[in-house]
């Protein structure tokens, strides 16, 4: 455990964070998981978050070293992207059973890796730790050293058993293993001036595909996006690219700085939720490059397609303003950065009747505040009885969330959209943001709903009027 | 006769298997006012949770005792203590449902001595019902949680009848975990028609049917009340359904001399008549008329169907009850059964209508489905029926990429007539047309190809 618990240091220390860096030296060493109540928890572990954050990365094979809850619960349900090989769905356990807890279940770990070296043979194997094989101390720094050695291919340890903490922590933990065994290993075929690294994009609904042909257009390549559509000779030599964008802050922001620390790559967080936002990412990473070296003209020619491509979008949201006048809206999500939808929804007619701001940093809650006005509602977590009375009430026309909360607007006979990690539309960059609203639209428009809210026939105040003839 | 092989690879690629904790959990939901609740870190609960959610498009109401490093060493009283007061504070539940897990069960916390204490504490918690499973996700799988969940369950709340009390017209069903709420919902009908009144433990019908409540409400929407359970021993009989339940009928036979009969699977002509021979001889009313009828519509329909069965290959993963009913019901179809493959033991394996049935995973099923007409599976079979181009018909857990699966029914004579057009559909379109190459036999194949190519290059 000497591993993971030197990896949590690590995490818990991250100058990078602002939240972080706000706390005292003792209660830093605490970390930033905060304590969980039984009975009344939510959320994934850190298992979790590491393979989210890792999962995407395509060419690759994910061994699950743990019994089959772990894995056999979750494999290919998320719906992140490849363009490309398949590999990442193919799902690889271990399964360990009591003879492996009894005797040790490094040995069983090992056959296991050689057996998809045999089958599959792809240019890397991750190996997850989980809870059980953590406390039985099974060694899996030693176990994938020997595997690397013996196999003379790279075999990585990620060290995030679910009860270290939460899914947050899990990609950090994530995080922290590419940084220790793959980013710097291997070389670019070539590089540009124009190289960059998307960092925390996870390519859910083919997201990164919504903004790349912007950046194609713009000549600048995506050297290695982390992890989305990624592979890991990308990865492995993504330390030379040119600058980064930091997409899901709070995921991998160690990643981000500790690249910059350790090969000079600048950073900035930014987003590709919301037009503006979509924008401000693009001038951003024009910026970075052109600092450092970059040819000059990439500015203007920045600001064109930035021009071009908010102007469509605009036009485009622009047919739907009458439609949804006036619908409000219940946001909340956790992950996507809540103002820059605000913006978006505001400018398409709806008006926010809160929005939930778990994840945000404090400028963001500013942003929302100065976005809302000051009748603001705000949410840390939003229990969902609440949600539940909010939406019967009619105090919102629709609420946008996660799977997790789909149903409590569904039973309320309230419009749904999802936003979370399972979604099958993207809304990222501008074509995103067009299509977010042409979905909200879609569901409000629905005929169901008005047939839906009428009760039947005999349960209205009204009731049946019955024929004189009586049945016997 | 089947030959039981358990695969033999060290790394299971792409599993069949769902873990114990989780099919003691669906088992709790269809318990009425029940909050199942894992004992372990919180993504055991977070990832089952999900799978349910997806699988029946309904709320899941599951909670965690949120685990830790520190206090899964150290023992986790505390965290279950903490775990059920707030539950009983938040969402006032008649039976909280605890599963362990393979992280508390390395540990070896103690669910038995922990209750016992917490009950000592905390006379506050005297109305709720708490019942705890010894679920380790490192041995067994979902169907032999079911029935651990369910034996537990009658070992705690099935009251000892008092002499007399027996009701003829009343019995008991234990349900496999393989029957759907519409499944339950067929039955009922089916017991109802014959003039008894049943006890569905659990009684899935009630709680994920996708009914819409009249408010909020934090625990399961419905099922089988703790209340119903306690009576069971008033029954004349218990009718297990699946061999999966054979241990929970022979609990309830020695607590309480309730007879039983085991039905190991319901889908199918010859079954399903001993099936409702059984309710009329035990109700001493004659079969009705509408199932007369509808047993002449499945014979008709097996008549109609058999064409496109026979000889048709067919590879099936599921677990062992499932596996067992589809098989059977495929077999005497005059189908072959050319790939099975299952998550657990069970004692009907050997007798699967196949030459071997495997232990194992997804991938050992792709092997075997190579050239199939159809696969029989869950969902995570997609990617295998896309590599090898044969069509996937959905069953088990989970199926997320469908409408509808609480009401895909499989039992007794109308759904086994329209399981023959379902399917029979399916097999009529995999059919493959005829072509020049259709009856050119190996060794011409051999000769240059410009012979056979009649397409224009």
């Amino acid at each position: 455990m000497s591993d993971l618990k030197q990896q949590l240091q690590n995490v818990f220390q991250e100058p990078g964070c602002a939240t972080n860096q706000a706390k005292g030296a003792e209660a830093r060493k605490k970390g930033c998981t905060k304590q969980l109540a039984p009975g009344a928890a939510a959320g994934g572990c850190a298992f979790d978050g590491a393979k989210i954050a890792l999962q995407p990365i395509a060419d690759v094979a994910h061994l699950i070293h743990g019994p089959i809850g772990c894995e056999g619960h979750s494999w290919d349900q998320r719906n992140s992207k490849s363009s490309g090989p398949q590999l990442y769905r193919t799902s690889f356990t271990t399964a360990i059973s009591e003879q492996d807890i009894i005797f040790g279940g490094e040995k069983h770990l090992f056959h296991a890796i050689r057996e998809i070296v045999e089958k599959h043979d792809p240019p890397a194997i991750f190996v997850y730790q989980t809870c059980v094989p953590a406390m039985i101390g099974d060694d899996l720094v030693a176990t994938c050293k020997a595997a690397r050695r013996k196999f003379n291919k790279p075999v990585v340890p990620i060290l995030a058993p679910g009860f270290a903490g939460s899914k947050n922590l899990g990609n950090k933990l994530a995080g922290e293993a590419l940084l220790d065994y793959v980013i710097g290993t291997e070389e670019p075929d070539y590089t540009t001036p124009y190289d960059i690294n998307i960092i925390g994009e996870y390519n859910v609904a083919g997201e990164l595909w919504q903004v790349k042909p912007l950046l194609d257009e713009l000549g600048i390549r995506i050297l290695s996006c982390i992890s989305g559509d990624g592979r890991y000779h990308q990865i492995a030599s993504s330390h030379r690219a040119r600058a980064a964008m930091m997409v899901c802050s709070k995921a991998l922001i160690n990643v981000a700085r500790k690249m910059q620390e350790r090969y000079g790559i600048p950073y900035f967080e930014g987003s590709f939720y919301g037009i503006e936002d979509t924008s401000d990412a693009l001038r951003q990473i024009a910026q970075m490059l052109v600092e450092r070296g970059a040819d000059a003209t990439l500015l203007a020619r920045t600001e064109d397609v930035i021009a071009r491509e908010e102007a469509r979008a605009w036009a485009q949201i622009l047919p739907f303003r009458e439609r949804l006048m006036g619908k409000k809206v219940l946001l909340n999500t956790g992950g996507v950065k809540s103002w820059s939808m605000v913006a978006a929804l505001q400018e398409a007619g709806m008006t926010l009747t809160g929005t939930s701001v778990k994840k945000s940093t404090a400028e963001d809650k500013e942003r929302v505040k100065e976005l809302l006005g000051k009748d603001a509602h705000m949410w840390e977590s939003l229990a969902p009885r609440e949600m539940y009375r909010m939406l019967r009430a009619s105090e919102a026309d629709i609420m946008l969330s996660g799977g997790r909360t789909q149903f409590v607007a569904l039973k309320a006979l309230m419009p749904w959209l999802d936003i979370n990690q399972e979604r099958h539309h993207g809304y990222a960059g501008y074509d995103g943001m067009v299509s977010l609203v042409r979905e909200i639209d879609r569901t409000l428009a629905n005929p169901i709903w008005s047939q839906i809210r009428q009760p039947a026939p005999w349960d209205r105040a009204e009731g049946i009027t019955y024929a004189t003839v009586k049945c016997l | 006769m089947a030959k039981v092989t358990i695969s033999t690879r060290q790394c299971m690629t792409n599993p069949l298997r769902l873990s114990q904790p989780l099919g003691a959990a669906l088992a709790f939901l269809g318990m009425d006012r029940c909050l199942p609740l894992f004992h372990g870190a919180q993504g055991c609960t977070s990832f089952g949770l999900v799978l349910l959610v997806r699988h029946f498009r309904e709320a899941i109401p599951l909670q965690t005792t949120a685990m830790t490093e520190v206090t899964t060493v150290l023992g986790g009283i505390e965290n279950v203590e903490q775990a059920i007061l707030n539950i009983w504070e938040r969402t006032d539940p008649e039976l909280i449902g605890i599963c362990t897990t393979g992280t508390t069960e390395v540990k070896g916390d103690d669910l038995n001595a922990y209750l016992t204490l917490i009950r000592a504490r905390h006379p506050e918690l005297d109305n709720v019902e708490l019942v705890h499973v010894n679920t380790p996700d490192f041995s067994g799988a979902f169907q032999d949680g079911w029935a651990r969940a369910v034996t537990r369950m009658i070992e705690e709340l099935v009251e000892i009848p008092a002499r007399g009390c027996r009701e003829q017209n009343r019995i008991n069903v234990l349900p496999g975990s393989h029957l759907t709420p519409g499944d339950i919902d067929e039955l009922r009908e089916m017991i109802e028609a014959f003039g008894l009144q049943a006890t569905f433990l659990p009684d899935l019908s009630g709680s994920l049917d996708g009914h819409i409540p009249d408010e909020f409400t934090a625990t399961t929407l419905g099922g089988c009340s703790v209340d119903d359970v306690h009576q069971m021993g008033n029954a004349a009989w218990t009718l297990a359904i699946g061999t999966q339940m054979h241990g929970a009928a022979i609990t309830l036979e020695h607590r309480t001399g309730v007879p039983y009969r085991l039905f190991d699977r319901l889908t199918g002509l010859a079954c399903c008549d001993d099936f409702l021979a059984f309710l009329s001889e035990i109700s001493g009313c004659p079969v009705p008329p509408r199932y007369r009828r509808l047993r002449g519509q499945l014979v008709d329909a097996m008549l109609d169907g058999h064409f496109y069965f026979g000889g048709k290959q067919i590879a099936i993963a599921a677990e062992p009850d499932l596996l067992w009913t589809m098989t059977n019901w495929l077999h005497e179809m005059g189908a072959e059964i050319i790939g099975a493959v299952t998550s657990t033991m069970s004692p009907l394996l050997e007798q699967v209508p196949a030459s071997e049935v495997v232990l194992g995973d997804l991938d050992d099923l792709e092997t075997s489905a190579a050239g199939a007409n159809l696969i029989l599976a869950n969902s995570q079979a997609r990617q295998a029926s896309e590599r090898l181009h044969v069509p996937l018909f959905r069953i088990g857990m989970p199926i997320f990429d469908r409408l509808g699966t609480a009401h895909i029914t499989t039992v007794g004579y109308r759904a086994t007539r329209d399981l023959i057009f379902t399917i029979g559909n399916l097999l009529i379109d995999a059919g493959h047309d005829p072509t020049p190459a259709t009856w050119v036999h190996e060794e011409k194949q051999n000769m240059p190809s410009s012979a056979f190519n009649i397409l224009p290059s």
